[in-house]
């Protein structure tokens, strides 16, 4: 790999609270290595805004390896930036040129107000699976693991569905500002298993209930989600939800 | 002064009869007990879901936006459990004297033997949770091996084996909040707790969106607020991972156990440069398949892929040849450091060796699968082609992860890797039911100090977080809440919340008016340097005492010059980052402390002064072996208490990989 140096403009959302109304405002940043990863541009810039004794930028962020779901930054139009399956953390500067300029705004959806800056509140999400993403097993209650074979293929669509990291990207992209893909996921993940199968109907209805509630648009199946999502959730668990909500929609026995 | 509480009997009956024995808390007056737990990973995720089902109200606390994302979720490689489904000889007895000896000789033999017997009910419980462990086609569950093991007994998800666990404990933990049983704080920091007649009693927390000091009650206290690898600046873990509850919880009374017993993992993704801000760990699962290598001639600069097989020294294998790729992590790790100090080490900082995957990928895997699609003499574009394949699906989001760092493709060229640091064996010292030496306060998962002893093996931090959390502290809180029961809530105007909550305001008052000239993440940098270069993968008594002073000097400094923007009253990430670099430097010192004190080599702790002629660790077991339990006098000022170990079943002997 050649590594170069770059200079970037950029102008970067600044909102003092979830009250006060937000505006862009615009940074240079000088000296970028290719090898830094965006969000060590970000630390590069606050150290010299902390400096110049001006307030640093208000970013979300933890595990900087693509897994733990807390960044979010909406990178020139795209939720986490240019590279395809990929978090706001393990984006590198290798993917700009000198002389680029740089859009950074939070993730923008009713459901998800701005706290600061550029970070956003997801709570949305937790009250979500609150209202039915999990099984209802108290611990001390399971069976030996291997009592319950999972077919090698299912297992595997549930494990690729349960990779959701819930950053909230597919909303972000949403023209609709809809959780449909994040709801899916959870759907599907648990709908695969044999586990997940006696809660079945109520989950996909309680969570799609309270989706709705949150205020999160619908789905116009414009694909966008599964674009931008950084663990590549397909589609195709949209049609699952749909799938499982209208049979248990239409065969409710209560 | 320490009482460990092990109970009477047989190491192997120890357990049961302890649960068979414990106190009770009948369900009535379970709802009338509230318990507190401080983080959300799989320790406090885990707690909190099952003390909720038992009845009692818990309030739980993390300083993320949501506890599914605590530093559990980037564990990568896998959780052990003794079920011996490959029928390779594993049991409980087998997994634990693993454990014992990977750690070196330096663990509480009851807690080892206890987390080993809870590890079958862990795999069983994630199962009925939904977590898509690896199955095989006949739709049981897969196994792989993991370093300081010659048994396959690691369950796995892939990659993202953490993720998956952390959500299943997530899961059940909303379940816990959408039944009213458990009140979740988010964005909320625990800055003290709260001690009343010796009894922890609650803690104090500052809301990290509005900035105010909140107060909470619990006849309980329970931290499971994971490992302080940042001292070291660098190291894999989350940004935000911090010492502050531990610490605080310390200065409080609770000894600090073995804080020197640091963890620093074989393969990582080497730094590039002085902009780095972690560092990605690449699981140790693909030193199953990958072979670690340097070339054998000096400051070599050609390509791997064009140095030929003769010319390649497969170190590990040439002095392991028992255990070869699979040696324990601290035993890697030193022997990739002699390999780079002796000016081996390849790419551009000569500070990385490679770990590579072709000859598993062409002759495990690719010959199996051209096998299996009735290939005769297959040509070798198809045993690569047929290799990646399995590669990909075991390690593809780590291939995917290393490219996206480093923008090289591993299955084409080899890793470069380089140790980092990784996981804190040390701890809060805890007794056999997880207690600290503070009445009512408890330590669970990595911030504890019981079961890894000096260096802990693959697989297990998953495995340890869990036990703590859905096996251990059900049974143990019981025996002292059963005495709690007529204790009332104890309202948070009481004298001792005002007088926490006053404490914490004015040191946050006096960090906001140093108004110096230094940002905090500068000083956070000297800080990991300092305890990289003198307190890292080796040591010795000079460095460890220059480091002592030098850490003290960045102490005042950091007292007189550091520069905190913004607010009190409002989100301020960089005061929150100020206040735990503020314990991390205090943290650092003990460390040094600690480290010149055990003038041994134990597990993660190399003492240069301490080693055999071919130079392994080289343990003193006439004078180390104890838990070094550290008791907070003051500035600067720490009493030693020691745990005498006593091993009943495993006697301490050199441990030999070869």
């Amino acid at each position: 790999m050649d590594h170069y140096t770059m200079n970037l403009t950029l102008k970067v959302w600044k909102q003092k609270n979830k009250s006060e109304r937000g505006h862009f405002e615009t940074y240079q940043v000088t000296d970028i290595s290719s090898e830094m990863s965006f969000l060590e541009m970000f630390d590069v810039l606050n150290e010299k805004l902390i400096e110049e004794n001006r307030e640093p930028i208000a970013f979300d962020h933890d595990c900087r390896e693509g897994i733990c779901g807390m960044c979010s930054m909406y990178i020139n139009g795209r939720p986490h930036g240019p590279w395809h399956g990929t978090t706001t953390c393990q984006l590198h500067m290798r993917a700009f040129k000198d002389g680029d300029t740089v859009v950074v705004e939070p993730w923008r959806a009713n459901a998800f107000p701005v706290i600061k800056d550029l970070i956003v509140d997801r709570h949305a999400f937790d009250r979500i699976i609150q209202a039915g993403g999990y099984i209802s097993v108290n611990t001390g209650n399971a069976v030996d693991g291997n009592a319950i074979p999972v077919e090698k293929e299912k297992a595997d669509q549930s494990f690729a569905a349960a990779a959701c990291i819930g950053c909230g990207a597919c909303v972000a992209a949403c023209k609709n500002s809809s959780a449909m893909l994040f709801v899916s996921a959870k759907v599907a993940h648990l709908a695969l298993l044999p586990q997940g199968a006696p809660e079945k109907k109520s989950r996909v209805l309680n969570m799609v209930e309270q989706m709705d509630k949150e205020g999160f648009g619908s789905c116009t199946m414009t694909e966008a989600c599964e674009a931008v999502c950084p663990k590549e959730i397909s589609v195709d668990y949209i049609a699952r939800l749909n799938k499982e909500y209208l049979s248990a929609a239409s065969l409710i026995d209560k | 002064m320490l009482d460990s509480k092990i109970p009477e009997g047989p190491l192997e009956n120890k357990w049961s009869n302890y649960k068979g024995h414990v106190k009770l808390v009948n369900p009535a007056n379970k709802r009338k007990l509230e318990i507190i737990v401080v983080g959300t990973g799989l320790a406090g995720a885990s707690a909190a879901a099952s003390l909720g089902e038992l009845g009692y109200r818990v309030k739980a606390f993390c300083f993320q936006d949501s506890p599914r994302r605590a530093h559990s979720i980037a564990a990568q490689g896998g959780i052990n459990a003794a079920k011996n489904y490959q029928n390779d000889g594993d049991s409980v007895f087998r997994l634990f004297y693993d454990t014992i000896k990977g750690g070196d000789y330096r663990s509480r033999e009851s807690n080892t033997h206890r987390l080993a017997e809870v590890s079958v009910n862990i795999i069983d419980q994630c199962v009925a949770q939904g977590v898509p462990f690896a199955r095989e086609y006949s739709g049981l569950l897969n196994n792989r091996s993991f370093g300081g093991v010659q048994v396959k007994r690691t369950f796995y998800a892939a990659g993202q084996t953490g993720q998956q666990l952390l959500i299943g404990a997530y899961q059940a933990l909303e379940r816990q909040v959408a039944l009213g049983n458990v009140t979740m704080y988010t964005r909320h920091e625990m800055l003290d707790v709260v001690i009343i007649d010796g009894k922890a009693r609650g803690i104090i927390c500052r809301n990290l969106v509005t900035g105010e000091l909140e107060r909470h009650f619990g006849h309980s206290v329970l931290l499971c607020t994971g490992g302080y690898g940042n001292v070291f600046y660098l190291s894999t873990n989350a940004m935000g991972c911090n010492v502050t509850a531990a610490w605080k919880a310390h200065k409080k009374g609770a000894f600090f156990a073995n804080p020197c017993f640091t963890q620093i993992h074989p393969t990582c993704i080497p730094v590039t440069g002085d902009h780095q801000s972690k560092l990605t760990l690449m699981s140790e699962s693909l030193r199953n398949d990958g072979r670690i290598w340097v070339p054998k001639k000096q400051n070599d600069t050609r390509k791997a892929n064009d140095i030929p097989e003769e010319e390649r020294d497969y170190y590990l294998e040439r002095r392991y040849p028992a255990y070869g790729n699979l040696v324990p992590r601290d035993v890697a790790s030193r022997a990739a450091k002699e390999r780079c100090d002796a000016g081996y080490g390849v790419g551009t900082t000569k500070q990385a060796v490679y770990l590579d995957f072709r000859y598993n990928l062409i002759n495990k895997y690719g010959r199996a699968e051209a096998s299996k699609h009735g290939i005769e003499n297959p040509d070798m574009e198809t045993l690569v082609r047929l290799g990646k394949e399995v590669v990909k699906e075991e390690y593809g989001n780590l291939f995917d992860m290393y490219e996206k760092i480093t923008g090289e493709n591993p299955y084409e060229v080899p890793m470069r890797i380089y140790p980092a640091v990784h996981y804190t064996m040390g701890g809060l010292w805890v007794d056999y039911e997880l207690m600290t030496s503070v009445k009512g306060l408890y330590a669970l998962g990595e911030c504890n100090f019981s079961d890894h002893g000096a260096n802990r093996l693959g697989a297990s931090a998953l495995m340890q977080g869990l036990a703590d959390g859905y096996f251990v502290i059900p049974y143990t809180i019981g025996n002292y809440l059963a005495d709690e029961i007529s204790v009332k809530p104890i309202p948070t105007t009481h004298e001792a919340f005002e007088a926490a909550e006053n404490a914490v305001r004015e040191r946050i008052s006096s960090l906001m008016n140093i108004k110096g000239n230094q940002s905090v993440e500068s000083f956070h940098k000297r800080l990991g340097k300092i305890m990289w270069n003198k307190c890292g993968m080796s040591r010795n008594a000079k460095n460890l005492n220059e480091a002592i002073q030098e850490i003290r000097s960045l102490k005042k400094e950091f007292w007189n010059e550091v520069r905190i923007p913004g607010d009190i009253n409002e989100m301020n990430p960089e005061l929150d980052k100020a206040s735990r670099v503020a314990d991390f430097i205090e943290l650092g010192e003990l460390i040094c402390i600690d480290a010149l004190e055990r003038a041994e080599s134990c597990g993660g702790h190399f003492r240069e002064e301490s080693q055999t002629e071919e130079g392994e660790a080289l343990r003193h077991d006439d004078q180390f072996l104890h838990v070094a339990a550290w008791e907070y006098n003051g500035e600067h000022n720490w009493k030693l208490n020691k745990e005498e170990l006593e091993f009943e079943l495993a006697k301490p002997t050199q441990r030999n990989y070869k």
